[in-house]
């Protein structure tokens, strides 16, 4: 026989290991080591355990050997969770990471608009709901722990009875101190708690382990093999199948809402995930390890009703039977697989609903009060988690004061399904905000308040037994009288078996009121862009919403978050977020981007709702962009967005089109001018050609030719040669400018010089006259270009003027003008201009106006503009002048230093 | 090998149709276990010990064998989708 205090002295051994490994965790995450089993899919799995409580696994058997396979729904349900994975728990993993969700109401106030109220909705009823559950598992360490103090099969107790209030006190005692140790290691919660998840990954198996160990030992030791097990339980009060069908389906159905709505199920299912991968892997796994706890559950029941005596709890199966047939190490090993499941619950339900206690009560109570305003300076790091630390300890007191209140009476199963109605009312408001864009705030608390008031009413305060919470006329006549208030019997619907009864009746209420709310309110932008991420989570990740930030000054924003995160956190984030702006240096742009980003960051420690109303205090209030909306309105965003794109697309064809268009043109007109161009030039070239062939002919053929014919001819001969040179030596300077071969002889010199000796050589050249008109003044520029090559297309200009202006009095006006850096230099002549349609001509080569006189080969003002060109200037036809007007712009030189070189330019 | 020749897309495109109707299976695999699961609500509940009734040794094969079942699909889609689902998330 175990003796009481070896027994507690295994267990304090244990327990000390259970730190040790966790400590051991610790150390090797903050090294950055053990990843491969920290960050494993089987610790994510092993942890999702704790789903598997005390109640299963004492409970279980004792459901069994009272109500045969009922028991069975509570794995069910779960599983069927886990396997349709892909349904709902991807969504809340992706959104739990995506938004830094810290519990299920951060989650559920998160999607209502980060709505403070229904954070403090969902907390209070998170606490009442699962405060019977943690007096559960102390009343199961409790009760395990009696019966090795008095032995079911000992007559007589040599055992000491054990003072059951005493050893749930250290019991509860001593799970504060692990879950204040390891559970507030780190702020921020979603980084994860490594020795809690490693301890609870140990205790998982460690429970397993137990129950199989106890269940082979029944069917191979006890039953004698799996066959007379199976007859044997095929012969026992429980060989038939007796579920009621109701029952069966509200009892699964009960389960798989508790494992989403569970605070502790929501902490290790989503918060501590920390990567998506690891949910197709539990998504098997963990029905797995949910088939192996309840496998040996229904022969343990059977054997235990065979062999133990009547009247024995049928709760305490897994530990009397090995104990009245002397196997105490096996007992020993039960125990602990008990005591595993109770404490690790406990841990992770106080430190889930601890987290929730400290964001959404302590938290936004603290900043309404003078203590917080947030532009203090001051670490306030230390109040979270002294927030916290203590909401851990108020918690797990008072799961231990309603043990003591309750007396610790009444059946594990019925206390634990209980509790799943309770959290089972968050199902329709997490769902809806799941799935259901429409739903609202004033939905969600309607829905909220009218479920959980009908449960409190139809299945808390009834499980206190008639004249326990309510009084016995109330269950017979109904509150206050009314009939239709039965607490088992809602709008006279009696006859059903009382947890169908309080399901349906709170569940149904709850949705109707929830679908209803949303219906007929309205949600504030927040809340519909929030509605829309949750919603379409998949399609957007990032955040749209935005901060009007440019009221905050980033120094604020420094200074809390220091407050918050720490001050190397905080400084290490700031920096990230400047080098994401791409500045080098400094603090960041108070940019509605890294608002949020801070917003998040901040979540992760305090809760959305808190870290929103913190960077309210500072920012002023958020701003819903037009954009945003637009995210909101998600089919009409995607349309506009399509649309917007494809007005782009086609914006930029059409722009192609044109251009190609005129490329196309300018290619068609580039062809026809060269043909024209080696037609001219062989026109060109023949006229002078042919008159110099019938000239030397005369000259040879001709007798009788007097001297001064024979003189005038060859004179023709030779004024055709000297016009056939220039035709080629034009050509040829004109191919050399255009082939861009040309040398230009870069020098400073003045305006006024080079129109001097372009204007003397104009008229020297020429026989016509015109009369030049200028103004001296307005010449004194200083030019650095090829003074040469600008003289040549000034003489060119005015010999235009004198060949073409067909003026009685020609005359031809100067006018030079600075603009800015460039000075303009018109030519304009008093005759009738150029026709509209030859303007756009004249400067190409072989271009001649036609019904003009004159010898020229129309190649001078082709020449011009490939010397302008080439000066960085332009040349264009004044299409407004009076009569043919030209205009020269070229770049002017600064007026400074400017008389130094005008005696250099003149002596050029 | 042969599948690999230019001009015959016909293998990766039989690859992703066999992926998405792998997805199809991961969906609808809880509708399946949800079915099965509900199969007991039709088995009778004796009033009498001489009424028809389904034994328990019966009942814990067959809810079992689903189970396992549904475990054993489970494992083979997560084998045969988890690395596609992966890489679409990273896309």
């Amino acid at each position: 026989m175990v003796s009481l205090n070896q027994l507690i002295a295994v267990c304090l051994l244990y327990v000390v290991g259970l730190f040790a490994v966790a400590f051991a965790a610790e150390r090797a995450a903050v090294k950055g080591r053990g990843d491969w089993l920290l960050r494993s899919p089987l610790v994510y799995t092993l942890s999702l355990s704790i789903y598997c409580t005390g109640w299963t696994f004492y409970g279980a058997v004792g459901y069994a050997a009272r109500s045969g396979l009922e028991y069975v729904t509570i794995y069910l349900g779960p599983s069927l969770v886990m396997i349709g994975w892909w349904w709902l728990l991807r969504r809340l993993v992706r959104i739990g990471r995506s938004h830094r969700v810290t519990s299920v109401a951060d989650l559920i106030s998160s999607r209502y608009g980060k709505s403070n109220l229904l954070a403090i909705l969902v907390t209070v009823m998170a606490v009442i709901g699962v405060t019977p559950y943690i007096a559960l598992q102390l009343q199961s360490v409790t009760l395990s722990l009696s019966i090795f103090a008095a032995p079911p099969n000992l007559t007589g107790g040599a055992g000491d009875p054990i003072n059951t209030a005493q050893a749930a006190f250290w019991v509860a005692v001593g799970l504060g101190l692990f879950t204040v140790l390891f559970g507030t290691r780190n702020l921020n919660v979603n980084e994860r708690h490594h020795g809690v998840v490693i301890a609870i990954a140990v205790e998982a198996i460690v429970k397993l382990l137990a129950l199989i160990a106890v269940g082979i030992f029944v069917v191979w030791g006890l039953a004698g093999g799996v066959t007379e097990a199976m007859a044997q339980i095929d012969r026992s009060d429980i060989g038939t199948w007796q579920v009621d069908g109701g029952r069966w389906a509200t009892l699964t159905l009960l389960a798989a809402a508790a494992l989403i709505c569970l605070p502790r199920m929501f902490q290790v299912l989503v918060v501590e995930n920390d990567d998506e991968r690891h949910l197709q892997i539990a998504s098997w796994a963990f029905p797995l390890y949910l088939m192996m706890m309840s496998l040996f559950v229904v022969p343990i029941a059977v054997v235990g009703l065979d062999l133990l005596p009547e009247g024995s709890n049928p709760d305490l199966f897994v530990l009397s039977l090995p104990l009245s047939q002397g196997q105490n190490n096996l007992a020993m090993l039960a125990f602990l697989g008990g005591f595993s499941s109770a404490t690790s619950m406990v841990i992770v339900a106080t430190l889930a609903l601890s987290t929730m206690v400290s964001n959404h009560i302590v938290m936004p109570i603290w900043l309404a009060f003078g203590q917080g305003t947030v532009q203090q300076s001051g670490d306030v790091r230390h109040v979270v988690i002294l927030s916290r630390r203590l909401s851990i300890l108020f918690i797990i007191a008072l799961g231990y004061f309603y043990y003591r209140a309750s007396g610790g009476s009444g059946a594990l199963a019925a206390i634990g399904t209980i509790s799943f109605g309770g959290v089972a009312q968050f199902l329709p408001v997490l769902l809806g905000g799941v799935f259901w864009r429409g739903a609202t705030r004033t939905g969600a608390v309607f829905g909220l308040c009218i479920g959980f008031s009908v449960w409190v009413f139809t299945m808390l305060l009834p499980s206190f037994g008639p004249d326990g919470a309510l009084s016995a006329q109330t269950f017979e006549q109904g509150l206050w009288g009314l009939a239709w208030l039965r607490p088992e019997a809602m709008f006279g619907v009696s006859g059903l078996d009382p947890t169908v009864h309080a399901v349906v009746w709170s569940l149904s209420l709850n949705t109707l009121a929830f679908i209803f709310g949303s219906l007929v309110s309205f949600p504030s932008p927040v809340e519909r862009l929030q509605g829309a991420q949750f919603v379409n989570i998949f399609d957007h990740s990032s955040p749209t919403r935005g901060w009007t930030a440019s009221e905050a000054g980033t120094e604020d924003l420094m200074i809390m978050a220091q407050r918050i995160l720490g001050p190397v956190e905080a400084q290490a984030f700031f920096r990230a977020q400047a080098q994401l702006q791409e500045k080098a240096e400094g603090l960041p742009e108070p940019t509605p981007r890294f608002v949020q980003a801070l917003e998040r960051e901040l979540a992760a420690s305090v809760g959305a709702a808190t870290a929103h109303a913190m960077v309210a205090q500072l920012v002023g209030g958020t701003s819903v962009s037009v954009r945003d909306l637009l995210a909101v309105a998600d089919e009409s965003a995607q349309m506009l967005e399509y649309s917007s794109q494809l007005e782009i697309k086609s914006r930029e064809l059409s722009d192609t089109a044109e251009k190609l268009r005129s490329a196309n043109d300018k290619l068609t007109q580039l062809s026809h001018q060269k043909d024209s161009f080696l037609s001219q030039i062989s026109h060109e070239l023949r006229t002078p050609m042919t008159s110099i062939r019938s000239f030397s002919e005369i000259l040879r053929d001709a007798e009788a030719l007097s001297p001064e014919e024979k003189t005038r001819y060859a004179s023709i001969i030779h004024s055709e040669t000297i016009r056939l040179t220039r035709l080629l030596d034009d050509l040829l300077g004109l191919s050399v400018l255009e082939n861009g071969a040309v040398t230009l002889n870069r020098q400073k010199g003045a305006l006024r010089g080079v129109l001097d000796l372009a204007v003397t050589t104009a008229q020297a050249a020429n026989t016509r006259t015109i009369k030049i008109i200028r103004n001296p003044a307005d010449e004194d520029v200083m030019l650095e270009t090829d003074l040469d090559r600008l003289a040549q297309v000034f003489i060119n200009l005015i010999t235009n003027a004198q060949k073409y202006c067909v003026s009685d009095t020609p005359e031809l006006g100067i006018n030079v003008m600075l603009q800015g850096d460039q000075v303009a230099i018109d030519f304009i002549d008093n005759g009738s201009g150029i026709e509209v349609a030859s303007r756009a001509l004249i400067f190409e080569k072989f271009a001649r106006v036609p019904g003009q006189g004159g010898e020229g080969a129309g190649l001078g003002l082709a020449i011009c503009r490939e010397i302008i060109t080439r000066l960085q200037g332009n040349i264009t036809y004044l299409p407004d002048a009076q009569g043919t007007g030209f205009r020269v712009t070229l770049p002017a030189v600064p007026r400074s230093g400017a008389s130094d070189n005008i005696d250099a330019a003149a002596s050029a | 090998m042969t599948t690999n020749r230019p001009g015959s897309p016909l293998f990766l495109a039989r690859r992703s149709y066999r992926f998405r109707r792998l997805m199809d299976a991961v969906r609808l695999l809880p509708v399946l276990a949800l079915a099965f699961w509900l199969v007991p609500l039709l088995w009778p509940v004796p009033d009498q010990a001489s009424d028809p009734a389904v034994t328990t040794s019966h009942a814990l094969r067959y809810i079992f064998g689903v189970w396992l079942g549904m475990i054993v699909l489970g494992v083979f889609l997560w084998r045969r989708t988890a690395r596609q689902i992966a890489r679409e998330n990273q896309s």
